[in-house]
């Protein structure tokens, strides 16, 4: 009988090898007893398709198994990775070495998000808000009490909001936003994005009810429209249009 | 990372303009002119309060905008209220959702229709325009 090693087995057995290589710094930071931020760097070889968060594991698996990285799916899909590269928040699962054009390349925690450990950040924050402006339809009745089968709707309905539930709760847009920059009370891009998601669904009619909610001192009026919320967005959901629409209606731009 | 609790970026990562485009340097100037013209407003407030001290008072303050700094600071006050008007324009029209695109299923890379052409045409129009304001407004003042 060949023994067949685990993936595991062979995923730690076999280190990146590349002419190529570039200096990864990673930021260290333990709020439990470090006094300040330090950056170890680690040279790690890289093709053509390594991913930043692959560059990570290679340091985890190779030289120190203990940097703090949270991560999941590896696909831009569970939201877990986001980081700041190069000064950017973005998913280190979806960025390629090869795409930042530089030979340096240094991670930090996202900014606006209390650090964990290293590169692990709490979302807690992001969740409250999210959860706050009721992300579910509103509705008297539901689809069980009814007696249509199933709230119908035509394409042009779903395309009203489809692209807003695309988010993946990654908090990259709450990350570059310049209000949650020095206003941690502010709801943030991806709440505002979620409640113009529902808004706009043709079956949800909890529409006054959200924007009473956003209707607040820390509420939408903190956005000014500077739009880096949506030039980060890994996942094309544009949170200051959607944000820009919800103030619509507010201002009686829209009904 | 001074406040380690909050990990939030500060006023430092509010005010960097070099990260996010076109559209963060205008959010940057359209703060920078609104605080500008408060003080301006402030410091009018106090200028026109002088005529109580009467003609002469008056006069005397007057004179302090006729001299070459008076003149660059108008200037400066010229191209700040131009940035301001016409940036404000698109932003209150952005802020109502006017011109920010419409939804749509999104398709990779993911421009954000948003940040489109006509925003950054807007921007690039309130600058160009303020320097116009500010180049026309020292032709005047200094071609005395
Ligand atoms: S809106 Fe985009 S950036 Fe913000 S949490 Fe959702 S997917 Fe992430
Ligand atoms: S690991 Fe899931 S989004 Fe990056």
């Amino acid at each position: 009988m060949t023994l067949v090693p685990s993936i595991a087995e062979e995923q730690a057995s076999t280190p990146l090898s590349s002419a190529k290589s570039i200096t990864l710094r990673i930021a260290r930071f333990n709020p439990e007893h470090d006094g300040e931020r330090k950056f170890m760097e680690f040279t790690i070889p890289y093709e053509k398709w390594t991913t930043v968060l692959e560059a990570i594991l290679e340091v985890k698996k190779h030289f120190d198994h203990s940097v703090a990285v949270r991560y999941s799916c590896r696909q831009a899909t569970c939201g877990s990775c986001g980081m700041m590269i190069n000064g950017k928040p973005r998913l280190a699962c979806f960025t390629k070495i090869s795409e930042l054009d530089s030979d340096v390349i240094t991670v930090e925690p996202m900014n606006n998000f209390p650090i964990i450990r290293d590169l692990a950040v709490k979302f807690e924050r992001l969740f409250d808000t999210h959860h706050k402006i009721k992300p579910y339809l509103i509705r008297d009745d539901s689809e069980i009490t009814s007696n249509e089968k199933e709230f119908l709707q035509t394409p042009e309905e779903v395309e009203q909001y489809i692209q807003f539930s695309n988010c993946i709760k990654c908090g990259l847009c709450n990350s570059a936003c310049p209000t949650m920059a020095t206003d941690s009370s502010f709801v943030g891009p991806q709440a505002l994005a979620q409640a113009y998601r529902y808004v706009a669904d043709s079956r949800d009619k909890g529409k006054d009810t959200r924007l009473k909610i956003i209707d607040d001192s820390h509420g939408i009026w903190r956005c000014h429209f500077a739009g880096s919320c949506s030039q980060v967005c890994p996942k094309g959901v544009d949170p200051a249009m959607g944000i820009q629409f919800l103030r619509g209606y507010l201002l009686g731009f829209r009904s | 990372m001074e406040n380690h609790d909050e990990n939030k970026e500060g006023i430092g990562g509010m005010i960097n303009p070099r990260r996010y485009g076109i559209e963060r340097v205008a959010y940057l100037l359209m703060r920078l002119s609104g605080l500008g013209l408060l003080a301006y407003f402030i410091g009018h407030i106090y200028e026109t309060s002088s005529i109580l001290k009467g003609q002469v008072g008056w006069n005397e303050f007057l004179a302090l905008t006729q001299t070459n700094e008076g003149h660059a600071i108008l200037a400066i006050v010229i191209a700040m209220c131009v940035f301001h008007t016409v940036n404000g324009i698109r932003v209150m029209l952005g802020h109502g959702g006017v011109g920010v695109g419409k939804p749509a299923r999104p398709d990779y890379p993911y421009i954000p229709a948003s940040q489109n052409a006509r925003h950054k045409m807007g921007i690039y129009s309130a600058i160009v325009l303020a320097a116009i304001a500010m180049m026309y407004g020292l032709a005047v003042m200094f071609g005395e």
